[in-house]
């Protein structure tokens, strides 16, 4: 259901301001989510002056600076600091990426705005509940089926086979598309979303995959797959460069030529 | 705190549409279903049109005094906008459907010259329909 405000308990009030450190010569302004669970208090708004020359170019650096520096309580997932492990995706200057690979220099505005991966349960901070994207991953079976006996040694691909997994197989299941998707704030709970269906399509033409036509029975549905409605915002966010609304259209594609 | 508070408290939502900074293709889905949806008034309109031609010369001169005042031009106005604007968003789904032009940069294009298609179209149809004395 389209709800274009936020619940009461989620409605985000003003919270505290950090000034910068004096002597500061370059500052820039940090908004940031900030929920505690253990309190008793809506979510708020922090903002934080921060001394651009004492931190590194990226989004994350400068996170890191403030919980080493100014506010040890802030709190958010990070791990590889190179986009390979997508712990620390997150919405920043109204757009999802990963904190990591975004320098805060090519956010426009005067101040960056970074809160959690938009229209999730929040754990707390920047930290969202990701269980209902993972079951949802999970329900597409991202492994191979096969019928055939297992070969002797492993299973082969023509080299021409293996390139239809590219720009596919890059995805990290971040969530930044499935989370910048429209659809998928007002039906979450049936819809698929972007990444998951990025990998149901990765598997669906998998050369060495044999239950393409069961793949196929499941996700007709007409909230599964069919509530894209091409909305692009997915391959506008995703940071590793993958298009995941043009995936979606294949499975649609391959759903029509079944009939017809 | 007392204890009876220390259990997980229902989680906040976090925010999504308040936060986003738009896309244009995020603008022209929207505005396909909102031009969708006006396109359904606009049959409605065309529906008693069609009743009041029936119904007598009375009924229909003063359907057409509605339709020609300040708001049933501007009715007819938005109407024209969104007739040339959900064509042109429908042939851009067509492309889509083909599995085509899929590219964001390629996209962002497109959906700006939708938007650009839909404003000079409805703007020459209402300068023809002024030239012809139709106004």
């Amino acid at each position: 259901m389209v709800q274009l405000t936020l619940p009461k308990n989620s409605r985000i009030g003003k919270g505290r301001h950090f000034a910068a450190p004096t002597g500061a010569k370059r500052t820039k302004t940090f908004k940031i989510y900030r929920y505690d669970p253990e309190g008793l208090e809506n979510p708020r708004w922090d903002t934080y002056d921060v001394d651009v020359d004492a931190c590194g170019p990226m989004l994350l650096d400068v996170l890191i600076h403030i919980k080493n520096n100014i506010d040890p309580t802030l709190t958010f997932r990070r791990s590889c600091r190179e986009g390979v492990c997508g712990s620390c995706s997150m919405n920043i200057g109204g757009r999802n990426t990963l904190a990591c690979t975004h320098g805060w220099a090519e956010v426009p505005g005067e101040q960056i705005t970074i809160s959690p991966l938009p229209s999730l349960p929040v754990v707390k901070d920047l930290v969202p509940d990701l269980t209902m994207f993972y079951a949802q991953y999970a329900s597409i079976e991202p492994w191979l089926h096969t019928e055939t006996p297992e070969p002797q040694k492993e299973w082969l691909q023509a080299p021409e086979d293996r390139e239809k997994l590219d720009g596919l197989y890059e995805c990290i299941l971040c969530a930044c598309c499935t989370t910048s998707c429209p659809s998928y704030w007002w039906n979450g709970e049936r819809y698929l979303g972007p990444a998951t269906l990025l990998h149901a399509y990765r598997w669906l033409i998998d050369s060495r995959d044999e239950a393409a036509g069961e793949r196929l029975d499941a996700l007709e549905d007409p909230f599964k797959l069919y509530r894209c409605h091409t909305i692009m915002n997915c391959a506008q966010v995703c940071p590793k460069g993958l298009n995941p609304a043009k995936a979606i259209a294949e499975i649609k594609k391959m759903l029509a030529e079944r009939v017809v | 705190m007392t204890e009876a508070n220390r259990g997980v408290r229902e989680r906040p939502r976090s925010p999504h549409v308040q936060v986003w900074r738009w896309h244009v293709t995020m603008l022209t889905s929207i505005l396909h279903r909102v031009t969708g949806c006006g396109l359904y008034g606009a049959a409605l309109l065309a529906a008693v049109w069609a009743i009041t031609l029936a119904a007598g010369y009375e009924a229909y001169a003063t359907y057409m005094g509605l339709l020609a005042s300040p708001i049933g031009k501007a009715a007819l106005f938005l109407i024209t906008l969104s007739v040339f604007f959900h064509l042109a968003h429908g042939i851009r789904h067509l492309v889509w459907d083909a599995g085509k032009a899929f590219e964001i940069k390629l996209s962002n294009t497109i959906a700006w010259a939708e938007i650009v298609f839909a404003v000079v179209a409805t703007v020459a149809v209402w300068i023809i329909a002024a030239m012809t004395g139709a106004l």
